[in-house]
């Protein structure tokens, strides 16, 4: 059997993996608490389409995609502001832009194989500038989530209770958005654009079943999304398979046997 | 009130609509530190309007809202106003959170962004659920109370603030008889510790007997405020019913 790490495409694509390992559940279990786990889905569609220009117009595909996501978590809050009691509809018009983007704009683009990479992840296509790039995003993340820790918390928990006591809501928010973009811009080229709303969902899924406060939810969500994503990456070597696949299936069959098992208690 | 006291909360003919539906005409009322206002009326009469302007969570109304002196559209003494929502509304059950974090929370207001938590916080925090009898329940899930419990939660939440007011919005909704008394008891004894109270509640006999001062939304629609203890249940429920008008000022 071969030696996974006697490859550097590989370590490089672990070492991405952990960090997306780290901030998809940072992010993931503000999301979730909030309600909020539809955005993931807009956005990482938001960001193909960002990638399709990327790669159409010779912008680098991630860079492409944290401008076109951050453009649709904007966007999100816009609409968001002319439905105020149906606020979900801002979510699916923006998915929907996302979708009918990525579709007109892929005819544009040369190489389909690239675009198919970063719809279902790649490990072998990781490059030293997308390394450092995802690097830089996920330390911005990690950063601003520690930062705002007791900010995230309460606004999730009771949103109208933070505002009275002074919480800055409404850039709080925004700033969840933000780095909601970044995350799923950070996570499409290993987990796939397709695929990143998954991993944001699934690890805080499973941590809510098992967790004992809001810290340790995130904290075991961090655990599993970490278990998920090596365990993915192992899966995808050894078993040919894309990564994003085999990295959502992992967390799907996890999610399974703990609700069988706490249903059970 | 003797001028010696602190004047805490003063609204001076406040008059406020929803769309072209008058909601409020007409209040004023003045509370000094150590007041009970109990705020009675039938549903839709603006008892949780009010405390939303009072709140500053409606901008757009007329006449003015002073909380400690200062017009609230100049400064919103957040630090020093305590909010207690129905138990309902105020969050969702499932969601992963212990008592301990509800709680701390709310020392937001008096940290501010970035700060961390240190340990005259968690002195502070120890105290208000001892002093709402929560103690031992510091680590479980919010969700996993009874009703009551959660609610004394949520006033040890406001509590942690150190609030001079305390809004209170119908708190005794959603909770079982039992623990209804006890929190009626809980917040009468907050008020005698000198913590001013405005309060809505549904059953208007209960929150009648703790309060020292009463804003009585009666049937022509005008909000009539009188001292409580000039008057009789009986003349409370004429007013009420618009049958006697009372000037308390």
């Amino acid at each position: 059997m071969n030696n996974i790490f006697a490859y550097d495409f590989m370590i490089r694509a672990f070492i991405a993996a952990a960090l997306i390992g780290i901030i998809a559940p940072c992010i993931g279990t503000t999301i979730v608490l909030k309600r909020l786990s539809a955005i993931g889905d807009a956005t990482s569609h938001s960001a193909l389409a960002g990638i399709a220009a990327g790669l159409m117009t010779g912008v680098h595909p991630v860079l492409g995609a944290v401008i076109f996501s951050m453009a649709a978590v904007l966007g999100i809050e816009a609409v968001r502001k002319s439905f105020k009691n149906y606020s979900e509809i801002a979510t699916v018009i923006i998915m929907s832009t996302g979708i009918g983007l990525t579709a007109v704009l892929s005819g544009f683009v040369g190489n389909t194989a690239d675009l198919n990479s970063f719809m279902f992840g790649s490990i072998v296509a990781i490059s030293d500038f997308e390394m450092i790039l995802t690097v830089g995003l996920s330390v911005a993340v990690i950063a601003v989530t520690m930062l705002l820790y007791r900010e995230l918390f309460y606004i999730a928990f009771d949103e109208d209770a933070a505002e009275l006591a002074g919480v800055p809501v409404k850039t709080v928010n925004i700033i969840i958005m933000l780095l909601t973009a970044i995350t799923v811009s950070a996570a499409s080229r290993i987990v796939g654009a397709l695929m990143v709303s998954s991993l944001l969902v699934i690890p805080v899924a499973c941590a809510m079943i098992i967790g004992k406060s809001y810290k340790s939810t995130m904290i075991i969500s961090i655990v599993f999304a970490e278990l998920f994503t090596v365990g993915g990456l192992f899966a995808s070597f050894y078993l040919d398979v894309k990564p994003g696949g085999s990295i959502v299936l992992i967390g799907v069959a996890v999610l399974v046997m703990l609700l069988i098992f706490f249903r059970r208690r | 009130m003797a001028a010696k006291y602190e004047e805490v909360l003063k609204i001076e003919k406040l008059y406020f609509d929803y769309s072209d539906t008058s909601v409020l005409k007409d209040v004023n009322l003045t509370l000094y530190q150590g007041d009970f206002l109990g705020i009675i009326g039938s549903n839709g009469a603006g008892k949780s309007t009010l405390i939303k302007l009072i709140l500053g969570k409606l901008p757009y109304y007329k006449g003015s809202i002073s909380l400690f002196g200062t017009d609230i559209k100049k400064s919103f003494p957040r630090d020093k106003i305590g909010y207690v929502a129905q138990k309902a509304n105020s969050f969702n059950t499932s969601f992963p959170a212990t008592v301990k974090e509800v709680v701390m929370a709310n020392l937001y207001s008096k940290k501010g962004l970035f700060k961390r938590y240190n340990k005259q916080d968690e002195e502070r925090f120890y105290e208000v659920i001892r002093r709402v009898g929560m103690e031992g329940c510091e680590n479980r899930l919010i969700g996993r109370l009874s009703g009551g419990q959660q609610q004394r939660v949520f006033i040890a939440r406001a509590l942690i603030s150190e609030p001079k007011l305390l809004l209170m919005d119908e708190p005794t909704v959603g909770v079982d008889m039992q623990s209804v008394t006890e929190i009626m008891n809980l917040i009468s004894e907050l008020n005698r510790q000198g913590i001013t109270i405005v309060m809505t509640n549904h059953d208007t006999p209960a929150l009648v007997e703790v309060s020292s001062k009463l804003l009585i939304f009666c049937s022509h629609g005008n909000g009539e405020f009188v001292d409580r203890a000039n008057l009789t249940m009986e003349q409370i429920n004429q007013i009420y019913a618009g049958k006697r008008r009372h000037n308390h000022e």
